[in-house]
Protein backbone atom coordinates (compact mmCIF):
# COMPACT_ATOMS: atom_id res chain seq x y z
CA UNK A 1 0.00 0.00 0.00
CA UNK A 2 2.64 2.51 1.11
CA UNK A 3 5.10 1.39 -1.54
CA UNK A 4 2.44 1.89 -4.14
CA UNK A 5 1.70 5.39 -2.85
CA UNK A 6 5.32 6.47 -2.80
CA UNK A 7 6.02 5.16 -6.28
CA UNK A 8 2.96 7.03 -7.44
CA UNK A 9 4.18 10.23 -5.86
CA UNK A 10 7.59 9.73 -7.36
CA UNK A 11 6.29 9.18 -10.86
CA UNK A 12 4.03 12.23 -10.67
CA UNK A 13 7.05 14.27 -9.61
CA UNK A 14 8.93 12.99 -12.63
CA UNK A 15 5.90 13.72 -14.77
CA UNK A 16 5.91 17.31 -13.61
CA UNK A 17 9.57 17.65 -14.46
CA UNK A 18 8.93 16.25 -17.91
CA UNK A 19 6.01 18.60 -18.46
CA UNK A 20 8.19 21.64 -17.81
CA UNK A 21 9.47 22.75 -21.19
CA UNK A 22 13.08 21.65 -21.68
CA UNK A 23 15.51 24.46 -22.50
CA UNK A 24 16.69 24.65 -26.09
CA UNK A 25 20.22 23.47 -25.42
CA UNK A 26 18.91 20.35 -23.76
CA UNK A 27 16.67 19.68 -26.73
CA UNK A 28 19.66 19.67 -29.01
CA UNK A 29 21.51 17.26 -26.74
CA UNK A 30 18.56 14.85 -26.61
CA UNK A 31 18.45 14.90 -30.43
CA UNK A 32 22.03 13.62 -30.62
CA UNK A 33 21.15 11.01 -28.02
CA UNK A 34 18.21 9.80 -30.05
CA UNK A 35 20.42 8.91 -33.01
CA UNK A 36 22.50 6.70 -30.75
CA UNK A 37 19.34 5.23 -29.24
CA UNK A 38 18.99 2.98 -32.27
CA UNK A 39 22.24 1.21 -31.38
CA UNK A 40 21.21 0.64 -27.80
CA UNK A 41 19.02 -2.44 -28.22
CA UNK A 42 21.30 -4.61 -30.40
CA UNK A 43 24.39 -3.71 -28.37
CA UNK A 44 22.63 -4.34 -25.07
CA UNK A 45 21.41 -7.72 -26.27
CA UNK A 46 24.88 -8.60 -27.59
CA UNK A 47 26.60 -7.58 -24.36
CA UNK A 48 24.06 -9.36 -22.17
CA UNK A 49 24.35 -12.53 -24.20
CA UNK A 50 28.12 -12.33 -24.17
CA UNK A 51 28.11 -11.94 -20.38
CA UNK A 52 25.57 -14.72 -19.94
CA UNK A 53 27.78 -17.13 -21.87
CA UNK A 54 30.96 -15.93 -20.13
CA UNK A 55 29.48 -16.50 -16.69
CA UNK A 56 28.15 -19.89 -17.65
CA UNK A 57 24.48 -18.91 -17.44
CA UNK A 58 23.97 -20.14 -20.99
CA UNK A 59 25.82 -22.62 -23.15
CA UNK A 60 25.95 -20.58 -26.32
CA UNK A 61 26.18 -23.67 -28.49
CA UNK A 62 23.21 -22.95 -30.74
CA UNK A 63 23.34 -19.19 -30.29
CA UNK A 64 27.03 -18.33 -30.13
CA UNK A 65 28.11 -15.16 -28.30
CA UNK A 66 29.14 -12.13 -30.40
CA UNK A 67 32.82 -12.64 -29.73
CA UNK A 68 32.74 -16.10 -31.29
CA UNK A 69 30.84 -14.88 -34.36
CA UNK A 70 33.39 -12.14 -34.74
CA UNK A 71 36.30 -14.58 -34.39
CA UNK A 72 34.74 -16.84 -37.01
CA UNK A 73 34.30 -13.91 -39.36
CA UNK A 74 37.93 -12.88 -38.81
CA UNK A 75 39.19 -16.39 -39.34
CA UNK A 76 37.22 -16.71 -42.57
CA UNK A 77 38.64 -13.40 -43.72
CA UNK A 78 42.20 -14.36 -42.84
CA UNK A 79 42.17 -17.62 -44.74
CA UNK A 80 40.75 -15.70 -47.68
CA UNK A 81 37.76 -18.04 -47.72
CA UNK A 82 35.37 -15.18 -46.93
CA UNK A 83 36.49 -13.16 -49.94
CA UNK A 84 36.01 -16.07 -52.31
CA UNK A 85 32.44 -16.38 -51.10
CA UNK A 86 31.81 -12.65 -51.09
CA UNK A 87 33.08 -12.30 -54.66
CA UNK A 88 31.05 -15.25 -55.87
CA UNK A 89 27.88 -13.77 -54.39
CA UNK A 90 28.63 -10.24 -55.53
CA UNK A 91 29.37 -11.36 -59.05
CA UNK A 92 26.07 -13.23 -59.31
CA UNK A 93 24.10 -10.30 -57.94
CA UNK A 94 25.89 -7.89 -60.24
CA UNK A 95 25.32 -9.88 -63.43
CA UNK A 96 21.74 -10.71 -62.48
CA UNK A 97 21.05 -7.11 -61.53
CA UNK A 98 22.51 -5.71 -64.75
CA UNK A 99 20.52 -8.16 -66.90
CA UNK A 100 17.28 -7.74 -64.97
CA UNK A 101 17.56 -3.97 -64.69
CA UNK A 102 18.41 -3.59 -68.39
CA UNK A 103 15.40 -5.68 -69.32
CA UNK A 104 13.20 -3.77 -66.90
CA UNK A 105 14.39 -0.40 -68.18
CA UNK A 106 13.93 -1.29 -71.85
CA UNK A 107 10.53 -2.97 -71.53
CA UNK A 108 9.33 -0.52 -68.88
CA UNK A 109 10.40 2.37 -71.11
CA UNK A 110 8.61 0.93 -74.12
CA UNK A 111 5.50 0.05 -72.18
CA UNK A 112 5.40 3.45 -70.51
CA UNK A 113 5.86 5.50 -73.64
CA UNK A 114 3.89 3.66 -76.30
CA UNK A 115 0.23 2.82 -75.78
CA UNK A 116 0.20 -0.06 -78.28
CA UNK A 117 3.24 -1.73 -76.81
CA UNK A 118 1.77 -1.37 -73.34
CA UNK A 119 -1.44 -3.10 -74.40
CA UNK A 120 0.65 -5.82 -76.01
CA UNK A 121 3.16 -6.40 -73.21
CA UNK A 122 1.71 -5.37 -69.93
CA UNK A 123 -0.98 -8.05 -69.41
CA UNK A 124 1.51 -10.85 -70.03
CA UNK A 125 4.14 -9.34 -67.77
CA UNK A 126 1.59 -8.71 -65.02
CA UNK A 127 0.52 -12.34 -65.24
CA UNK A 128 4.12 -13.53 -65.04
CA UNK A 129 4.68 -11.25 -62.08
CA UNK A 130 1.99 -13.11 -60.17
CA UNK A 131 4.18 -16.24 -60.23
CA UNK A 132 6.46 -16.44 -57.18
CA UNK A 133 9.90 -16.15 -58.72
CA UNK A 134 11.25 -19.13 -56.80
CA UNK A 135 8.77 -21.28 -58.68
CA UNK A 136 10.93 -20.84 -61.78
CA UNK A 137 13.87 -22.62 -60.15
CA UNK A 138 13.13 -26.16 -61.38
CA UNK A 139 12.60 -24.92 -64.93
CA UNK A 140 15.74 -22.80 -64.89
CA UNK A 141 17.75 -25.77 -63.66
CA UNK A 142 16.32 -27.95 -66.42
CA UNK A 143 16.98 -25.34 -69.08
CA UNK A 144 20.20 -23.76 -67.90
CA UNK A 145 21.87 -26.40 -65.75
CA UNK A 146 22.78 -26.22 -62.09
CA UNK A 147 25.69 -23.83 -62.49
CA UNK A 148 25.91 -20.08 -62.80
CA UNK A 149 23.41 -19.48 -65.62
CA UNK A 150 20.36 -20.69 -63.70
CA UNK A 151 21.33 -18.69 -60.60
CA UNK A 152 21.88 -15.49 -62.54
CA UNK A 153 18.60 -16.03 -64.38
CA UNK A 154 16.68 -16.32 -61.12
CA UNK A 155 18.25 -13.12 -59.79
CA UNK A 156 17.56 -11.31 -63.06
CA UNK A 157 13.89 -12.30 -62.90
CA UNK A 158 13.69 -11.02 -59.34
CA UNK A 159 15.26 -7.70 -60.31
CA UNK A 160 13.27 -7.32 -63.52
CA UNK A 161 9.77 -6.85 -62.15
CA UNK A 162 10.22 -3.97 -59.71
CA UNK A 163 12.34 -2.14 -62.27
CA UNK A 164 9.81 -2.73 -65.06
CA UNK A 165 6.88 -1.58 -62.94
CA UNK A 166 8.78 1.42 -61.55
CA UNK A 167 9.94 2.70 -64.93
CA UNK A 168 6.63 2.20 -66.72
CA UNK A 169 4.73 3.81 -63.84
CA UNK A 170 7.14 6.72 -63.65
CA UNK A 171 6.77 7.48 -67.35
CA UNK A 172 2.98 7.26 -67.19
CA UNK A 173 2.87 9.68 -64.28
CA UNK A 174 5.08 12.38 -65.82
CA UNK A 175 3.35 15.73 -65.44
CA UNK A 176 1.47 16.61 -68.65
CA UNK A 177 2.17 20.26 -67.89
CA UNK A 178 5.91 19.79 -68.29
CA UNK A 179 5.44 17.76 -71.46
CA UNK A 180 3.46 20.69 -72.87
CA UNK A 181 6.41 22.98 -72.25
CA UNK A 182 8.41 20.70 -74.54
CA UNK A 183 5.63 20.71 -77.13
CA UNK A 184 5.41 24.49 -77.14
CA UNK A 185 9.10 24.58 -78.04
CA UNK A 186 8.42 21.94 -80.72
CA UNK A 187 10.77 19.26 -79.44
CA UNK A 188 10.87 16.13 -81.56
CA UNK A 189 9.78 12.84 -79.97
CA UNK A 190 13.39 11.94 -79.32
CA UNK A 191 14.28 15.34 -77.86
CA UNK A 192 11.15 15.30 -75.72
CA UNK A 193 12.18 11.94 -74.29
CA UNK A 194 15.72 13.12 -73.67
CA UNK A 195 15.08 16.60 -72.31
CA UNK A 196 11.83 16.14 -70.40
CA UNK A 197 10.78 12.52 -69.87
CA UNK A 198 14.18 11.14 -68.89
CA UNK A 199 15.02 13.70 -66.21
CA UNK A 200 11.43 13.64 -64.95
CA UNK A 201 11.41 9.86 -64.39
CA UNK A 202 14.93 9.67 -62.98
CA UNK A 203 14.06 9.89 -59.26
CA UNK A 204 11.42 7.17 -59.45
CA UNK A 205 13.60 5.08 -61.73
CA UNK A 206 16.39 5.15 -59.17
CA UNK A 207 14.02 4.09 -56.41
CA UNK A 208 12.90 1.12 -58.50
CA UNK A 209 16.54 0.21 -59.18
CA UNK A 210 17.17 0.25 -55.44
CA UNK A 211 14.29 -2.06 -54.70
CA UNK A 212 15.48 -4.24 -57.59
CA UNK A 213 18.92 -4.44 -56.03
CA UNK A 214 17.38 -5.39 -52.69
CA UNK A 215 15.47 -8.22 -54.33
CA UNK A 216 18.65 -9.26 -56.13
CA UNK A 217 20.27 -9.92 -52.76
CA UNK A 218 17.19 -11.82 -51.64
CA UNK A 219 17.23 -14.07 -54.67
CA UNK A 220 20.95 -14.71 -54.61
CA UNK A 221 20.43 -16.53 -51.31
CA UNK A 222 17.68 -18.62 -52.82
CA UNK A 223 19.87 -19.31 -55.85
CA UNK A 224 22.80 -20.37 -53.72
CA UNK A 225 20.58 -22.64 -51.63
CA UNK A 226 19.85 -24.49 -54.87
CA UNK A 227 23.31 -25.96 -54.67
CA UNK A 228 26.50 -23.98 -54.91
CA UNK A 229 30.08 -24.66 -53.95
CA UNK A 230 30.83 -21.07 -53.11
CA UNK A 231 29.03 -17.90 -52.16
CA UNK A 232 27.67 -16.57 -48.90
CA UNK A 233 24.53 -18.64 -49.39
CA UNK A 234 26.74 -21.71 -49.56
CA UNK A 235 28.34 -20.65 -46.27
CA UNK A 236 24.85 -20.60 -44.75
CA UNK A 237 23.95 -24.08 -45.97
CA UNK A 238 27.37 -25.41 -45.04
CA UNK A 239 27.03 -23.93 -41.55
CA UNK A 240 23.71 -25.66 -41.12
CA UNK A 241 24.94 -29.03 -42.35
CA UNK A 242 28.11 -28.90 -40.25
CA UNK A 243 26.27 -27.56 -37.21
CA UNK A 244 28.23 -24.31 -37.12
CA UNK A 245 25.81 -21.58 -36.05
CA UNK A 246 28.66 -19.09 -35.75
CA UNK A 247 29.42 -19.54 -39.43
CA UNK A 248 25.75 -19.02 -40.30
CA UNK A 249 25.61 -15.81 -38.30
CA UNK A 250 28.91 -14.64 -39.75
CA UNK A 251 27.48 -15.14 -43.24
CA UNK A 252 24.31 -13.29 -42.29
CA UNK A 253 26.34 -10.36 -41.03
CA UNK A 254 28.37 -10.38 -44.23
CA UNK A 255 25.12 -10.30 -46.21
CA UNK A 256 23.84 -7.35 -44.20
CA UNK A 257 27.04 -5.37 -44.70
CA UNK A 258 27.25 -6.22 -48.39
CA UNK A 259 23.62 -5.31 -49.07
CA UNK A 260 23.91 -2.02 -47.24
CA UNK A 261 27.18 -1.23 -49.01
CA UNK A 262 25.77 -1.93 -52.47
CA UNK A 263 22.66 0.14 -51.76
CA UNK A 264 24.69 3.07 -50.43
CA UNK A 265 26.95 2.87 -53.46
CA UNK A 266 23.95 3.07 -55.78
CA UNK A 267 22.44 5.98 -53.86
CA UNK A 268 25.73 7.80 -53.57
CA UNK A 269 26.75 7.43 -57.21
CA UNK A 270 23.37 8.66 -58.48
CA UNK A 271 22.91 11.47 -55.97
CA UNK A 272 24.24 14.19 -58.35
CA UNK A 273 21.56 13.23 -60.90
CA UNK A 274 18.67 14.01 -58.57
CA UNK A 275 20.14 16.82 -56.54
CA UNK A 276 17.49 19.19 -57.92
CA UNK A 277 14.69 17.33 -56.18
CA UNK A 278 12.64 19.34 -53.74
CA UNK A 279 12.12 16.71 -51.09
CA UNK A 280 11.83 16.64 -47.34
CA UNK A 281 14.97 14.56 -46.87
CA UNK A 282 17.28 17.29 -48.15
CA UNK A 283 15.59 20.02 -46.19
CA UNK A 284 16.18 18.31 -42.84
CA UNK B 1 -1.40 39.98 -87.72
CA UNK B 2 -3.11 37.29 -85.70
CA UNK B 3 -6.65 36.51 -86.71
CA UNK B 4 -9.22 34.11 -85.34
CA UNK B 5 -12.04 33.20 -87.71
CA UNK B 6 -15.23 31.54 -86.50
CA UNK B 7 -13.20 29.69 -83.92
CA UNK B 8 -15.20 27.02 -82.11
CA UNK B 9 -14.14 24.44 -79.58
CA UNK B 10 -16.31 21.62 -78.31
CA UNK B 11 -14.58 19.26 -75.88
CA UNK B 12 -14.96 15.50 -76.13
CA UNK B 13 -17.52 15.53 -73.32
CA UNK B 14 -19.73 17.97 -75.24
CA UNK B 15 -18.74 21.14 -73.35
CA UNK B 16 -19.04 24.11 -75.71
CA UNK B 17 -16.00 26.01 -74.50
CA UNK B 18 -15.87 28.47 -77.42
CA UNK B 19 -18.47 29.38 -80.01
CA UNK B 20 -17.72 31.42 -83.13
CA UNK B 21 -14.90 33.64 -81.92
CA UNK B 22 -13.82 36.30 -84.41
CA UNK B 23 -10.92 38.52 -83.51
CA UNK B 24 -7.92 40.10 -85.12
CA UNK B 25 -4.95 41.43 -83.24
CA UNK B 26 -2.56 43.87 -84.92
CA UNK B 27 1.19 43.51 -84.82
CA UNK B 28 2.64 44.70 -81.49
CA UNK B 29 -0.82 45.17 -80.03
CA UNK B 30 -1.47 44.13 -76.42
CA UNK B 31 -4.91 42.64 -75.98
CA UNK B 32 -6.44 41.69 -72.64
CA UNK B 33 -9.03 38.91 -72.45
CA UNK B 34 -11.32 39.39 -69.46
CA UNK B 35 -14.22 37.28 -68.36
CA UNK B 36 -15.72 35.18 -65.62
CA UNK B 37 -14.39 31.78 -64.73
CA UNK B 38 -15.06 29.09 -67.31
CA UNK B 39 -15.73 31.33 -70.28
CA UNK B 40 -13.03 29.68 -72.36
CA UNK B 41 -10.06 32.00 -71.99
CA UNK B 42 -7.55 29.22 -71.34
CA UNK B 43 -9.12 27.16 -74.10
CA UNK B 44 -8.65 30.04 -76.53
CA UNK B 45 -4.96 30.46 -75.64
CA UNK B 46 -4.34 26.72 -75.91
CA UNK B 47 -5.83 26.73 -79.40
CA UNK B 48 -3.64 29.65 -80.49
CA UNK B 49 -0.59 27.95 -78.97
CA UNK B 50 -1.37 24.85 -81.01
CA UNK B 51 -1.71 22.65 -77.93
CA UNK B 52 -5.34 21.76 -78.75
CA UNK B 53 -7.23 21.50 -82.02
CA UNK B 54 -10.20 23.71 -82.87
CA UNK B 55 -13.51 21.99 -83.64
CA UNK B 56 -14.24 24.55 -86.35
CA UNK B 57 -12.81 27.81 -87.66
CA UNK B 58 -9.22 28.81 -88.18
CA UNK B 59 -6.34 30.65 -86.59
CA UNK B 60 -4.08 32.57 -88.91
CA UNK B 61 -0.79 34.26 -88.24
CA UNK B 62 0.25 36.36 -91.27
CA UNK B 63 -1.55 33.99 -93.67
CA UNK B 64 -0.16 30.88 -92.03
CA UNK B 65 -2.75 28.57 -90.51
CA UNK B 66 -1.92 27.45 -86.98
CA UNK B 67 -2.74 23.84 -86.11
CA UNK B 68 0.28 22.92 -84.03
CA UNK B 69 2.87 24.76 -81.92
CA UNK B 70 4.51 27.43 -84.06
CA UNK B 71 8.00 28.89 -83.56
CA UNK B 72 6.65 32.44 -83.67
CA UNK B 73 4.10 31.83 -80.89
CA UNK B 74 5.15 31.63 -77.25
CA UNK B 75 3.05 31.00 -74.18
CA UNK B 76 3.38 31.61 -70.45
CA UNK B 77 1.08 29.35 -68.47
CA UNK B 78 -0.85 30.13 -65.34
CA UNK B 79 1.79 28.23 -63.34
CA UNK B 80 5.52 28.85 -63.94
CA UNK B 81 6.05 25.28 -65.24
CA UNK B 82 9.81 25.52 -64.84
CA UNK B 83 11.77 22.31 -65.29
CA UNK B 84 12.93 21.49 -61.75
CA UNK B 85 16.12 19.76 -62.91
CA UNK B 86 17.44 22.81 -64.78
CA UNK B 87 19.03 25.88 -63.24
CA UNK B 88 17.34 29.23 -63.71
CA UNK B 89 19.62 30.11 -66.63
CA UNK B 90 19.10 26.72 -68.31
CA UNK B 91 15.35 27.08 -67.91
CA UNK B 92 15.44 30.42 -69.68
CA UNK B 93 17.62 28.90 -72.40
CA UNK B 94 15.31 25.90 -72.85
CA UNK B 95 13.86 26.99 -76.19
CA UNK B 96 17.13 28.28 -77.64
CA UNK B 97 18.83 25.01 -78.50
CA UNK B 98 19.12 25.96 -82.17
CA UNK B 99 21.22 29.06 -81.41
CA UNK B 100 24.99 29.12 -81.10
CA UNK B 101 26.31 28.98 -77.54
CA UNK B 102 27.55 32.60 -77.33
CA UNK B 103 24.33 33.98 -78.77
CA UNK B 104 22.26 31.84 -76.40
CA UNK B 105 24.32 32.98 -73.43
CA UNK B 106 24.03 36.60 -74.39
CA UNK B 107 20.27 36.44 -74.77
CA UNK B 108 19.77 34.59 -71.48
CA UNK B 109 22.03 36.93 -69.56
CA UNK B 110 20.32 39.94 -71.00
CA UNK B 111 16.85 38.61 -70.18
CA UNK B 112 17.85 37.69 -66.63
CA UNK B 113 19.19 41.16 -66.12
CA UNK B 114 15.98 42.69 -67.41
CA UNK B 115 13.86 40.70 -64.99
CA UNK B 116 16.27 41.33 -62.14
CA UNK B 117 17.34 37.75 -61.55
CA UNK B 118 20.93 37.89 -62.81
CA UNK B 119 22.39 36.86 -59.46
CA UNK B 120 20.07 33.85 -59.25
CA UNK B 121 21.04 32.28 -62.57
CA UNK B 122 22.73 29.21 -61.07
CA UNK B 123 20.01 28.37 -58.54
CA UNK B 124 17.34 25.69 -58.78
CA UNK B 125 13.74 26.73 -59.42
CA UNK B 126 12.76 25.25 -56.05
CA UNK B 127 14.85 27.91 -54.30
CA UNK B 128 12.98 30.82 -55.91
CA UNK B 129 9.88 32.59 -54.67
CA UNK B 130 6.65 32.28 -56.63
CA UNK B 131 7.06 35.70 -58.21
CA UNK B 132 10.66 34.97 -59.19
CA UNK B 133 9.62 31.68 -60.78
CA UNK B 134 6.93 33.44 -62.79
CA UNK B 135 9.52 35.97 -63.97
CA UNK B 136 11.76 33.14 -65.16
CA UNK B 137 8.82 31.66 -67.06
CA UNK B 138 8.18 35.01 -68.75
CA UNK B 139 11.87 35.34 -69.64
CA UNK B 140 11.84 31.80 -71.09
CA UNK B 141 9.06 32.81 -73.46
CA UNK B 142 10.58 36.19 -74.35
CA UNK B 143 14.11 35.04 -75.20
CA UNK B 144 12.79 33.00 -78.13
CA UNK B 145 11.65 36.35 -79.63
CA UNK B 146 8.14 35.22 -80.53
CA UNK B 147 5.94 37.33 -82.77
CA UNK B 148 2.95 36.46 -80.62
CA UNK B 149 3.13 35.99 -76.88
CA UNK B 150 0.24 34.39 -75.00
CA UNK B 151 -0.03 34.98 -71.25
CA UNK B 152 -2.59 32.99 -69.24
CA UNK B 153 -3.21 34.83 -65.97
CA UNK B 154 0.52 34.84 -65.31
CA UNK B 155 0.25 37.04 -62.23
CA UNK B 156 -2.97 35.84 -60.66
CA UNK B 157 -1.27 33.93 -57.85
CA UNK B 158 0.77 36.93 -56.72
CA UNK B 159 0.15 39.80 -54.35
CA UNK B 160 -0.68 43.27 -55.69
CA UNK B 161 2.77 44.67 -55.03
CA UNK B 162 4.67 41.88 -56.80
CA UNK B 163 2.15 42.07 -59.59
CA UNK B 164 2.77 45.78 -60.14
CA UNK B 165 6.52 45.26 -60.37
CA UNK B 166 6.03 42.34 -62.79
CA UNK B 167 3.87 44.56 -65.00
CA UNK B 168 6.84 46.86 -65.33
CA UNK B 169 9.22 43.99 -66.07
CA UNK B 170 6.81 42.73 -68.69
CA UNK B 171 6.56 46.13 -70.38
CA UNK B 172 10.34 46.62 -70.48
CA UNK B 173 10.75 43.20 -72.09
CA UNK B 174 7.93 43.97 -74.49
CA UNK B 175 9.60 47.26 -75.55
CA UNK B 176 12.59 45.35 -76.94
CA UNK B 177 10.95 43.14 -79.54
CA UNK B 178 7.38 44.49 -79.43
CA UNK B 179 5.57 41.21 -79.90
CA UNK B 180 1.82 40.91 -80.20
CA UNK B 181 0.54 40.01 -76.72
CA UNK B 182 -2.68 38.25 -75.76
CA UNK B 183 -3.07 38.47 -72.00
CA UNK B 184 -5.74 36.61 -70.05
CA UNK B 185 -6.62 38.20 -66.74
CA UNK B 186 -9.27 38.42 -64.05
CA UNK B 187 -7.95 41.76 -62.93
CA UNK B 188 -9.43 44.85 -64.57
CA UNK B 189 -6.65 47.09 -63.22
CA UNK B 190 -4.12 44.79 -64.83
CA UNK B 191 -5.91 44.93 -68.18
CA UNK B 192 -6.03 48.71 -68.12
CA UNK B 193 -2.40 48.94 -67.05
CA UNK B 194 -1.08 46.79 -69.86
CA UNK B 195 -3.47 46.50 -72.77
CA UNK B 196 -4.36 48.51 -75.86
CA UNK B 197 -7.71 46.79 -76.04
CA UNK B 198 -9.86 44.80 -73.63
CA UNK B 199 -11.97 41.90 -74.91
CA UNK B 200 -14.76 40.96 -72.51
CA UNK B 201 -15.88 37.35 -72.78
CA UNK B 202 -19.01 35.52 -71.72
CA UNK B 203 -19.49 31.89 -70.72
CA UNK B 204 -21.74 29.05 -71.89
CA UNK B 205 -20.75 28.93 -74.63
CA UNK B 206 -17.61 31.05 -74.50
CA UNK B 207 -17.91 34.02 -76.84
CA UNK B 208 -16.89 37.66 -77.13
CA UNK B 209 -19.31 40.03 -75.41
CA UNK B 210 -17.66 43.38 -76.01
CA UNK B 211 -14.43 45.09 -77.08
CA UNK B 212 -13.13 48.27 -75.45
CA UNK B 213 -10.17 50.26 -76.78
CA UNK B 214 -7.83 51.47 -74.04
CA UNK B 215 -5.93 54.22 -75.80
CA UNK B 216 -4.17 55.80 -72.85
CA UNK B 217 -0.68 57.19 -73.30
CA UNK B 218 2.21 55.11 -71.95
CA UNK B 219 3.61 55.00 -69.34
CA UNK B 220 0.22 54.92 -67.70
CA UNK B 221 -0.50 56.88 -64.58
CA UNK B 222 -2.57 54.62 -62.38
CA UNK B 223 -3.80 57.45 -60.20
CA UNK B 224 -4.99 59.69 -63.02
CA UNK B 225 -8.59 60.23 -64.02
CA UNK B 226 -8.38 58.64 -67.52
CA UNK B 227 -7.13 55.43 -65.89
CA UNK B 228 -10.02 55.46 -63.41
CA UNK B 229 -12.53 56.07 -66.20
CA UNK B 230 -11.18 53.18 -68.27
CA UNK B 231 -11.29 50.85 -65.28
CA UNK B 232 -14.89 51.82 -64.67
CA UNK B 233 -15.82 51.25 -68.33
CA UNK B 234 -14.31 47.78 -68.35
CA UNK B 235 -15.98 46.95 -65.04
CA UNK B 236 -19.34 48.02 -66.39
CA UNK B 237 -18.91 45.88 -69.49
CA UNK B 238 -17.85 42.95 -67.31
CA UNK B 239 -20.93 43.44 -65.15
CA UNK B 240 -23.18 43.41 -68.18
CA UNK B 241 -21.50 40.33 -69.52
CA UNK B 242 -22.27 38.50 -66.29
CA UNK B 243 -25.86 39.73 -66.11
CA UNK B 244 -27.01 39.46 -69.72
CA UNK B 245 -27.91 35.77 -69.68
CA UNK B 246 -30.91 36.65 -67.47
CA UNK B 247 -31.92 39.56 -69.69
CA UNK B 248 -31.28 37.63 -72.86
CA UNK B 249 -33.48 34.69 -71.97
CA UNK B 250 -36.81 36.52 -72.44
CA UNK B 251 -35.51 38.01 -75.67
CA UNK B 252 -34.55 34.53 -76.82
CA UNK B 253 -38.04 33.30 -75.93
CA UNK B 254 -39.58 36.22 -77.83
CA UNK B 255 -37.53 35.34 -80.87
CA UNK B 256 -38.62 31.73 -80.69
CA UNK B 257 -42.21 32.80 -80.24
CA UNK B 258 -41.84 35.08 -83.21
CA UNK B 259 -40.41 32.22 -85.21
CA UNK B 260 -43.39 30.09 -84.28
CA UNK B 261 -45.74 32.88 -85.16
CA UNK B 262 -44.31 33.13 -88.61
N1 LIG C 1 -10.14 19.23 -71.16
C1 LIG C 1 -11.42 19.62 -71.02
N2 LIG C 1 -12.43 18.75 -71.23
C2 LIG C 1 -13.72 19.15 -71.11
N3 LIG C 1 -14.10 20.38 -70.77
C3 LIG C 1 -13.14 21.29 -70.54
C4 LIG C 1 -11.76 20.96 -70.64
N4 LIG C 1 -11.03 22.05 -70.35
C5 LIG C 1 -11.93 23.03 -70.08
N5 LIG C 1 -13.19 22.57 -70.20
C6 LIG C 1 -14.44 23.34 -70.01
O1 LIG C 1 -14.43 24.40 -70.94
C7 LIG C 1 -14.92 25.59 -70.37
C8 LIG C 1 -13.88 26.68 -70.52
O2 LIG C 1 -12.74 26.35 -69.74
P1 LIG C 1 -11.46 27.28 -69.65
O3 LIG C 1 -10.44 26.56 -68.86
O4 LIG C 1 -11.07 27.68 -71.02
O5 LIG C 1 -12.05 28.52 -68.84
P2 LIG C 1 -11.30 29.84 -68.37
O6 LIG C 1 -12.00 30.97 -69.00
O7 LIG C 1 -9.84 29.73 -68.60
O8 LIG C 1 -11.64 29.84 -66.82
P3 LIG C 1 -10.72 30.37 -65.60
O9 LIG C 1 -10.83 31.84 -65.63
O10 LIG C 1 -11.40 29.79 -64.42
O11 LIG C 1 -9.36 29.86 -65.82
C9 LIG C 1 -15.25 25.26 -68.93
O12 LIG C 1 -16.64 25.05 -68.83
C10 LIG C 1 -14.51 23.99 -68.65
O13 LIG C 1 -15.23 23.18 -67.76
MG1 LIG D 1 -8.08 29.59 -67.28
Amino acid sequence: MTGHATSNAWSSLKGAAALAAPPLAEKRRTFDGRVLLGFFLPIAVAVLWELAVRFGLAQGRLVPPPSRIFTTLLALAETGELWTHVWATLWRVLVGFVLGAAGGIVLGGLSGSAETIRRLLDPTLQALRAIPSIAWVPLFILWLGIFEASKVALIAVGVFFPVYLGIAGAILSVDRKLVEVGQVFRLSRYKLAKRILLPAVLPEALISLRSGLGLGFMFVVAAEFMGASEGLGYLLVDGQQMGKPDQILAAIIAFALLGKLADSLLVFSTRPLVRWQDVVRERL
Amino acid sequence: MLSLEHLTKIYADGTRALADINLSVRESEIVALIGGSGCGKTTLLRLIAGLDKASAGAIRLDDETITEPHPAIGIVFQEPRLLPWLSVADNVAFGLEALSTPERKARVEHALEKIGLAEHERRWPRDLSGGQQQRVAIARAFVAHPKVLLLDEPFSALDAFTRASLHEHLLTLWEETRPTVVLVTHDVQEAVTLADRAIVMQPKPGRIFDELPLSLARPRDKTGLPFETSVRRVLTALDHSLNTPHQEQPRERDRQAAALWW
